[in-house]
Order: structure tokens, then C-alpha cells, then sequence
């Protein structure tokens, strides 16, 4: 899932310091899940916005509404019922979402309320990592299922660097050197000969590189 | 200037439970601060940001939280959520140039004991030393 959390308080309500109608905007997908930006955290958003902007002695209607997914045309059309009711959306989708408002809404001012962080997973409850930098290029099949791109800190390809020690990184102790675990697990799998073979220059042009990237399947476009 | 705060009060209903009885006239004859109201919820740990917030909203100059002691609640770990609730809140606040203390989590024994008064003396005397909420000046 896209991972993300909420902007600084004071960083949002600069957004919105002149608006008099508020749409805090949920998404129902990714940042739901991590927490950062479903129903529940668009109410509170909504709370402390009326409040911050109180103390400033300035009244907002601010309001709450949510969408299943703001990455979605048909789900951003939805927005309709909304039109010329508000003087601005306070999204709390990723970055996508807001792209997507921006894109689909050109006359609507809509901003951010969150820092869309990463890809990755929920290691426990409350916790969540990352593990893919979606670069495009996916070498999984020949590290173990464990990414260097993502979860080395110079996404080194034949190895790990001569800050690892003790299975740790020398950019953070509290990080595990992530070309430590792929050596582990080769081995546990009995393929770590194949990490003898060094891993050709990497062409960087799929990983955003090459500009903002797109991708076309001829059979679902209609 | 005089100023009597307004204080709202959730507390767990084990918690409260034996201060409610007789229409509340034990914490009456206990000096219960008048101007603390108190909302009974099933466990602290039901309570959400959005409530402690909504109290602001609605004028308050201080709220704070009773529930079970952390390692003795009824429901296991719902004085632990509550706990993290209002740490939250705490933080909100500070972004915004607030007083943390103006939200407090205390964690009191079950039942009626001198605890559950003290804190709310603590909390009366806390709010009043702080002043009126800063959330409820006049919009321009």
C-alpha cells in the first residue's frame, strides 16, 4: 500500500487560513488502511482545523466527506454533488489523489494534508515499512524476494557496502542491512552461488528517470 | 477576573460508578468541583480524538480522562488505548501553541476512592491556573 502521514498541523491550516468552506476529503483505499487518511482521521483533521483556525479567531465551516478511492475518474465525478458548496478540499488521499482532484477539478483549489511517504506494509500494528520503491524494474527473483532497490539506503545492486555491520546499516543502527538478509536467506535456500554473479549497470530509465511514467493495456482501454 | 473553567470529565463507569449513586450527591457532599461535567462511557477505551476535540469545540477549557489503572482495567487494555488517545491530542495541541495540559489522562482505581476527587481538585486548580481556552476567542 502507499504509506502517508499527516502534514504539521500548522503547515495544513496555512492552506486553508482564508477559506470559509472546507472539504476534508477521505480516501477509502491505501491510507486507510495505514491509518493516515480514512474516515476516522479526516474527522479528526476536520476538529482540529475548526479549532486551529478558531484560536485565530476565524470561523470555518469545515466538513467531512469520503471517496472509495481518489485515484479513480469515476469516483472523482462523484465530486459533483459538491460543486460551488466549498472554497477548497483538504485532501487526505496520497499525492496521487491530489493529482487526480487537480487534474479533473481545474478550477477547484485543493491541497494537501498529508506527506505521502512510501510503499510498504504493515510490519505489526501501528508500524509499517518500506519495500518497494516501485523503480520499475522488479530484481526480486534474484535476491530472495528482498529488495536492494527499496531497503538499502544506496540501493546498491552486487552486495552490501563496508558500512554493514552486524547485520546492520551504518545510515541508521535501528535498520537492517538489507543485502545482510538477502546473504542469509540465499543461503538458508540454498542458492546463495547465485550471488556470485554480479548484477549488470542498472539502466535507471523505468524508475521515474525518464520523467513521470505511464503504463497503457490495449485491452482494457475502451 | 474570576473565571471558572469548564471542565468535562470522561471517565470509565467502573471508574465512576459508585460516584453516581444517590444522583450524584456523594460527590456533591465530596466537593466534587460543580463546573467538572461528566460523561460516563462503558470503558475509556470506547473514547475517541474526536470526542476530547469535540469537548473543545464545544467550549471547553480543559478535559481529561479517568480509566482504570494500566495494568487493571476490566477490559485489558482499554485504559491503554484511551492513554494513547489523549497523548495524541496532547500532541495536537502543541502543534497549535496550546497548553498539553489542558487534556490529562489519570488512571484511578475502580470505585469511589479519594483518588478520583483529588484529580479532579488537580484539574480544576490546572485549568484555572491556565486560563480561559484559547479556541473560543470571537472570530474577526
Amino acid at each position: 500500500m502507499i504509506v502517508a502521514e499527516r502534514k504539521p498541523l500548522a503547515e495544513i491550516l496555512k492552506m486553508v487560513q482564508d477559506c470559509k468552506r472546507i472539504l476534508v476529503l477521505a480516501c477509502k483505499g491505501c491510507v486507510t488502511v495505514c491509518s493516515a487518511g480514512g474516515e476516522r482521521e479526516a474527522e479528526i483533521l476536520a476538529s482540529l482545523v475548526r479549532l486551529g483556525l478558531q484560536k485565530e479567531g476565524k470561523n470555518a465551516e469545515v466538513n467531512t466527506a469520503s471517496l472509495v478511492r481518489q485515484c479513480d475518474k469515476e469516483y472523482i465525478d462523484s465530486l459533483d454533488q459538491y460543486k460551488g458548496q466549498y472554497d477548497a478540499i483538504l485532501s487526505t488521499a496520497c499525492g496521487v489523489g491530489v493529482n487526480f482532484i487537480a487534474n479533473l477539478r481545474p478550477a477547484e483549489h485543493v491541497y494537501p494534508a498529508l506527506n505521502t511517504t512510501f510503499f510498504g506494509g504493515s510490519a505489526e500494528q501501528g508500524i509499517w515499512k518500506e519495500m518497494c520503491a516501485g523503480c520499475g524494474h522488479c530484481v526480486l527473483h534474484f535476491t530472495g524476494g528482498l529488495c536492494p532497490v527499496a531497503r538499502c539506503a544506496k540501493s546498491l545492486m552486487n552486495g552490501p557496502c563496508g558500512g554493514s555491520v552486524n547485520g546492520r546499516c551504518e545510515i541508521n543502527d535501528q535498520t537492517d542491512c538489507v543485502w545482510q538478509m538477502i546473504y542469509d536467506r540465499m543461503g538458508r535456500l540454498e542458492r546463495q552461488q547465485e550471488l556470485t554473479a554480479s548484477a549488470p549497470i542498472r539502466d535507471w530509465s523505468s524508475s521515474g528517470h525518464g520523467g513521470p511514467r505511464k503504463r497503457v493495456r490495449e485491452d482494457l482501454t475502451v | 477576573m474570576s473565571f471558572t473553567p469548564d471542565i468535562r470529565l470522561f471517565s470509565c463507569h467502573y471508574t465512576a460508578q459508585q460516584s453516581c449513586t444517590e444522583g450524584g450527591s456523594i460527590l456533591r457532599e465530596l466537593n466534587f468541583p460543580a463546573n467538572i461535567t461528566m460523561t460516563r462511557l462503558a470503558c475509556t477505551g470506547k473514547i475517541e480524538e474526536t470526542d476530547l476535540l469535540k469537548a473543545f469545540e464545544d467550549g471547553a477549557d480543559g478535559v481529561y480522562v479517568v480509566g482504570c489503572p494500566l495494568d487493571g482495567c476490566h477490559n485489558v487494555k482499554g485504559s491503554q488505548r484511551a492513554a494513547k488517545r489523549v497523548a495524541s491530542v496532547r500532541k495536537a495541541l502543541a502543534e497549535m501553541g496550546v497548553e498539553q495540559d489542558r487534556v490529562r489522562m489519570y488512571h484511578v482505581e475502580r470505585g469511589l476512592h479519594p483518588e478520583f476527587i483529588a484529580v479532579a481538585e488537580e484539574m480544576d486548580a490546572l485549568i484555572r491556573s491556565l486560563g480561559p481556552s484559547p479556541f473560543c476567542r470571537k472570530a474577526a
